[in-house]
């Protein structure tokens, strides 16, 4: 054991990040990418579906919402187990060769954010004053422009929402190690690099990763607290 | 305000969305999506130019894979992938076809997976050995015992609840632990009655080879180990070599490419291609030479006819195979 590993750590951390490491500018590449357009599929997918949920009235509302809350707190390994099986080559949808794919991580990321998109979506439009929907009708709108109204006055609260998201995908080691297999070159990513790099005890690059994912953490921060001071 | 805010969130929504989309463009293999919204449709991984290779993490630990990866995509232009798993899941992601090839080192399992019919054209590659590494002070007293006689000591020692002994297991049904469950059969003790709930020395780790090593290191007790990841990580490490003798300990490596009358949709080419490169002489004497400088002495010795068909390793490590 020689020096102190932390402090070695960050040093090299730092000059890691400043000479932008080819290794590290791919890994985080790769992880933008994959928690992105994972979080634009479930964007996609769960704002409409967040929406439908709440402006039709039907039976067991209260169940589905309970559901979605429930399945914000989804672990990522079950996430991870669920769709390895379905991916695998003896799996319903192993035609696809999506298992140890960047397709494969970003389907599992997908479905891992989904609940919480959805969830969060009825809470946004939950949150807009009753008052406001009644002078809305009031004033005389129809059923569309009461709803597109609705929608615009939430898109923050929604957007929030989404930024949540992807926070929560691009934080997560469970569901890429298990589908993606953490290839290098391939499938490797932020979380899984560190975890790799952590057990290989390199625990300046892991370091300098984490610094990474910090910041990228703390950029959604800065974007999520300006689109709430609107 | 309000607007200057609206026009911040479109802002940064566009710039991460151009983002996903460049890196959409340049990604080695840019996937889709189960949904019929999917992106990219470009052939999947598993085609022509890509071979996936399930491993073990003490191969991936050492530093060798890195390197014959760098130097075989120069040589081909073949793109390696390899996934670290330990050997028993590495050998199971072959039976699913979720593989093109196994590299392994667990001679039964690997027996047991060609006569399933799922692994065809087994090539023995090289051999190091296991060790049996634990604290300076040796508190169980293991030293220059044969492996088997020092497994009974650490056995005794850990029932006693003898200060300072514990025995770190990889738990995953990876190689080595496989190996280790050998020498527990071996020592006379029957593994899951009478080893598994042996009392709080006997620790599952759960995990790959290098986080074992780092365990049993913060924890100061004994583990197998192979030699090469004990190697690459002793300078980081409070541990010695305490038992490294004895024909038990022999730990052989090989490749074997999974069957494509299984799973059709193998790149049992590619497979067929990277053995055959695995068995030329100029990439043996590679893998002899690897960590020679790094770690004073090399991590892998390359296995060569005859010497590979005779015991202890009664094995082939010659002739071209076909895809």
């Amino acid at each position: 054991m020689n020096g102190n590993p932390i402090i070695e750590g960050f040093v090299e951390a730092i000059e890691l990040i400043i000479t932008l490491d080819p290794q590290v500018v791919e890994i985080t590449i790769r992880s933008l990418y994959v928690s992105l357009t994972a979080t634009f599929f479930a964007a996609l997918i769960a704002l409409p579906l967040g929406a439908l949920i709440y402006f039709y009235e039907f039976r067991g509302k209260h169940a589905v919402v309970s559901t979605l809350q429930t399945l914000y707190a989804l672990p990522t390994v079950i996430v991870g187990l669920i769709v390895f099986l379905l991916l695998s080559n003896v799996g319903p949808f192993g035609f696809l060769r999506f298992l140890y794919t960047p397709g494969g991580m970003i389907a599992a990321q997908t479905v891992l954010i989904i609940p919480l998109l959805m969830g969060l979506t009825v809470s946004a439009l939950s949150g807009i004053d009753r008052d406001k929907r009644y002078t809305i009708t009031a004033l005389g709108a129809s059923r569309l422009q009461t709803v597109m109204t609705i929608i615009a006055e939430a898109r923050f609260a929604v957007m929030s929402g989404v930024l949540l998201g992807f926070g929560r995908a691009i934080a997560e080691v469970g569901t890429v190690m298990i589908v993606g297999g953490n290839i290098r070159g391939a499938t490797r990513v932020l979380t899984t690099a560190i975890a790799l790099n952590t057990s290989m005890a390199n625990y300046s690059l892991s370091i300098a990763l984490g610094i990474i994912l910090l910041a990228v953490a703390l950029g959604v921060n800065i974007a999520l607290s300006l689109v709430q001071r609107r | 305000m309000k607007i200057n805010a609206t026009h911040l969130a479109a802002g940064i929504i566009t710039i991460l969305l151009i983002l996903a989309l460049c890196a959409g463009c340049t990604s080695p293999a840019p996937g889709g999506n189960e949904t019929p919204a999917g992106t990219a449709t470009t052939a999947p991984a598993g085609g022509g130019n890509v071979l996936r290779i399930a491993t073990t993490t003490s191969l991936e630990n050492t530093g060798l894979l890195a390197e014959l990866e760098r130097v075989y995509e120069e040589e081909t232009g073949m793109d390696l992938q390899f996934i670290a798993q330990g050997t028993g899941q590495s050998i199971d992601s072959g039976r699913r076809g979720d593989v093109d090839l196994v590299l392994v080192h667990a001679p039964d399992l690997e027996q047991q997976f060609i006569d399933d019919g799922f692994g065809i054209n087994p090539r023995c590659i090289a051999y190091n050995y296991y060790i049996i590494v634990g604290p300076e002070s040796d508190p169980a007293g293991i030293a220059n015992m044969t492996p088997v006689e020092a497994f009974r000591t650490i056995y005794a020692a850990g029932t006693n609840e003898t200060a300072g002994v514990a025995f770190v297991s990889r738990g995953d049904n990876s190689g080595t632990h496989t190996q280790e469950q050998v020498l527990w059969e071996q020592a006379g003790y029957d593994y899951d009655t009478e080893i598994l709930d042996a009392g709080a020395w006997y620790v599952e780790a759960g995990k790959g080879m290098g986080d074992t090593l780092i365990l049993a290191n913060e924890q100061q007790a004994y583990t197998l180990s192979d030699e090469g990841t004990y190697l690459s990580f002793a300078d980081r490490l409070d541990l010695a070599p305490v038992v490294a003798e004895g024909a038990e300990l022999l730990n052989r490596y090989s490749a074997i490419a999974v069957n494509p009358a299984q799973h059709p949709g193998v790149n049992a080419e590619g497979a067929a291609d990277f053995i055959n490169w695995l068995t030329t002489n100029e990439t043996k004497q590679m893998i002899g030479e690897f960590g020679a400088e790094e770690f004073g002495k090399p991590l892998f010795t390359p296995l060569y006819a005859p010497e590979c068909t005779e015991p202890p390793f009664n094995c082939t490590c010659t002739g071209e195979v076909a895809g």
